[in-house]
């Protein structure tokens, strides 16, 4: 009993991460149809950034700040510098070019931070809550992991639903030709979009290196995670992709925690195969009918 | 293939060409074995050895442009799918050892039932869900061997035992060279020999009907469905097709090699491999001969550079892939077409007048 309560905190604080992972792919899928398998290659170099930073004898908090910037900055030049180019054009080429950033930047990652494995600090207590006899498996870092997620799927849910900022990047995303029209600076929004869905990106990465081992390919995992997590909310619903991800992060626990853990991506693999079998709108999307 | 670019000079040569496809695939595939035989006996056991690790990426890799190329289906699994191959090899070529055209021949099948299983849940999908499918499946695959690592040795993986040259074979070639066979030798003639045979096999195949039919539901599938094709069927079998080369080219791996193990077959291979069929040209299996040369062949030099450049060694090891990252990005904004399709609109464009387009970017 205590085992299985266990894992499912456990499973429920890895979820959070997945959840914020599965957003920052729907955020720019909703805006552009492109899925950005350089997501977690991007997350793990603003991670490295930021373990640079407390290197260098500064604190987490900077160290957290600089990753977000650090993602910010890096989401805009991607958008802006590269993928406007293949925005709207073959699917196929969108895919091999997020690919080809994705390779590029985990090489860099290594060349400029090295290929060996680093621990990453965590900014609270990595020991279990204890109430009486019982230590769970659910630390200050696990509510910090589901306090900023949270956190930032409310100011996501405010800024599109409350600011004219929010209005116009849903706009776009939903018709670019009418926004255009109606004066949104479509290209702009873009840009927005894919730096905000880093931020995003960086968090996650930032979450899943506290008080682990960091290395340059600690987050392609996390990549199959984000997606499967992600098609299982439909990828179009941002409020599926945070349930998705919640749901990925409980079944993978369980797998790891019965079965083993080298079955996790495969059990990964397993679900999305049946989700894009069986239901392939996803669980949560109101679209109708979508090929995938 | 060569045969099919001629310019003008050459006109009067092409009376003399077969006029069957199979006859100038068969003549082409001569002259390759020909210009291998010359280039192995006259180089160094070291170029042998990285032109037998060519041989394999070469037979992943023309798979891969016919399934991405031809019949538009993207796949990041072939890594996983090859890895499939090499430990079926390794398997077979244990304890009980089967001789190795067996064994070859079952990594085939195998890998290449795998690839019904995988190609009937892919052919549902398209573009970015089928790339995140089967990436799920490279990133999966490798745990098995860990899982199971009392038949598949783990972390370590399996020692294979490559087969020597029989003496016939050793024999033939001292008479023809008066050099000695070479282990990497002879292992490079066997790669070689199965990449030629299969290339010969898809090149037919690309001319014939299914050729015809899996560009066809490549290019528009509504119309392809009208015109009665069985869309799922197809890009099944392309699947299958594509699988069985990923196979036979993990078993050629696990024999020049001489190991299978999970650290071989990581998402980088798949990467590599696509990096190598966008970079020669989607869908031409020249192209991907030339994407596979390329990660051969440009991995130690740019390491080279790397290190004279004062990166420590760990560091220049991975200038390679991300000169792949960056290739791949390049190639896709400036030309689609990769190397081949270049070739292509440079010849289209000296035989002014003629206004065939035949090379749309080919990544659809």
């Amino acid at each position: 009993m205590q085992q299985f309560l266990n894992i499912t905190l456990g499973g429920l604080s890895q979820g959070a991460i997945y959840a914020a992972f599965a957003l920052a792919l729907v955020l720019i899928w909703r805006a552009t149809r492109i899925i950005n398998f350089a997501q977690g290659a991007m997350a793990m170099f603003t991670t490295y950034l930021a373990l640079a930073v407390i290197e260098s004898g500064q604190s987490y908090w900077a160290g957290f700040a600089v990753a977000l910037a650090g993602g910010l900055v890096l989401g805009a030049i991607v958008e802006r510098v590269i993928m406007r180019r293949v925005e709207g054009g073959p699917e196929l080429n969108a895919v091999i070019v997020t690919l080809g950033l994705f390779v590029g930047l985990q090489a860099l990652a290594a060349i400029i931070f090295g290929a060996a494995f680093q621990s990453f600090p965590a900014p609270f207590g990595l020991r279990g809550f204890t109430f009486g006899e019982l230590t769970v498996a659910f630390t200050p870092f696990s509510v910090f992991i589901v306090g900023s997620v949270l956190v930032v799927m409310l100011a996501l849910v405010a800024l599109f639903r409350f600011t004219d900022l929010g209005l116009r990047m849903r706009a776009s995303a939903f018709s670019q030709e009418v926004s255009r029209l109606l004066g949104v600076r479509v290209g702009r929004m873009l840009t927005i979009g894919w730096a905000l869905a880093a931020v995003v990106g960086s968090l996650a990465g930032l979450l899943i290196a506290g008080g682990n081992l960091v290395h340059p390919a600690y987050m392609d995992a996390v990549i199959v995670y984000g997606f499967v997590a992600a098609v299982l909310g439909g990828l179009d619903s941002p409020a599926g992709a945070v349930a998705g991800g919640l749901i990925i992060g409980l079944a993978l626990s369980y797998v790891s925690g019965y079965l083993g853990s080298e079955l996790v991506t495969l059990a990964a693999l397993a679900i999305l195969v049946a989700v894009l079998l069986i239901r392939p709108k996803g669980l949560f999307s109101r679209v109708a009918e979508r090929r995938v | 293939m060569g045969t099919r670019i001629i310019t003008k000079p050459l006109g009067a040569a092409r009376r003399f060409l077969p006029s069957s496809v199979l006859g100038r695939n068969l003549l082409a595939v001569l002259a390759a074995l020909v210009a291998v035989v010359l280039v192995l006996e006259l180089t160094t056991p070291f170029r042998n050895a990285q032109l037998a690790t060519m041989s394999y990426y070469a037979i992943a890799a023309v798979g891969l442009t016919v399934l991405t190329g031809l019949n538009g289906q993207i796949s990041l699994g072939h890594g996983a799918l090859m890895a499939v191959g090499a430990y079926t090899t390794a398997l077979l070529l244990g304890e009980d050892a089967v001789p190795f055209p067996v064994a070859m021949l079952a990594a085939a099948a195998v890998t290449a039932l795998a690839g019904v299983v995988v190609g009937a849940a892919a052919a549902r999908l398209h573009g970015p869900y089928l790339a995140g499918a089967t990436l799920a499946l490279a990133v999966g695959v490798p745990g098995l061997a860990i899982y199971f690592d009392g038949l598949l040795g783990g972390e370590q993986g399996l020692p294979v035992s490559s087969p020597r040259a029989p003496d016939w074979f050793a024999d033939a070639l001292y008479f023809l060279s008066a050099n000695d066979m070479s282990s990497a030798k002879y292992l490079a003639y066997l790669g070689w020999g199965t990449l030629l045979l299969v290339m010969l096999l898809l090149a037919n195949l690309m001319a014939s009907r299914f050729g015809r039919v899996w560009r066809a539901v490549r290019d528009d599938e509504v119309a392809a469905e009208l015109a009665g094709l069985r869309l799922g069927r197809l890009r099944v079998l392309a699947f299958v097709v594509s699988a069985a080369c990923a196979g036979l080219a993990g078993s050629v791996l696990a024999m020049v090699v001489r190991l299978a193990a999970p650290s071989g077959f990581t998402i980088v291979l798949s990467l590599s491999l696509l990096t190598a069929v966008v970079v020669g040209g989607l869908g031409s299996l020249g192209g991907a001969l030339l994407g596979s040369a390329l990660l051969v062949f440009l991995p130690p030099a740019v390491t080279n550079l790397g290190t004279s450049a004062g990166l420590t060694g760990v560091q220049a090891a991975q200038l390679a892939p991300f000169v792949y990252g960056v290739v791949l990005i390049v190639v896709i904004l400036v030309a689609p077409g990769g190397v081949m399709g270049l070739l292509r609109r440079l010849f289209a464009f000296r035989r002014a007048g003629s206004t065939t387009s035949s090379n749309k970017g080919g990544t659809r």
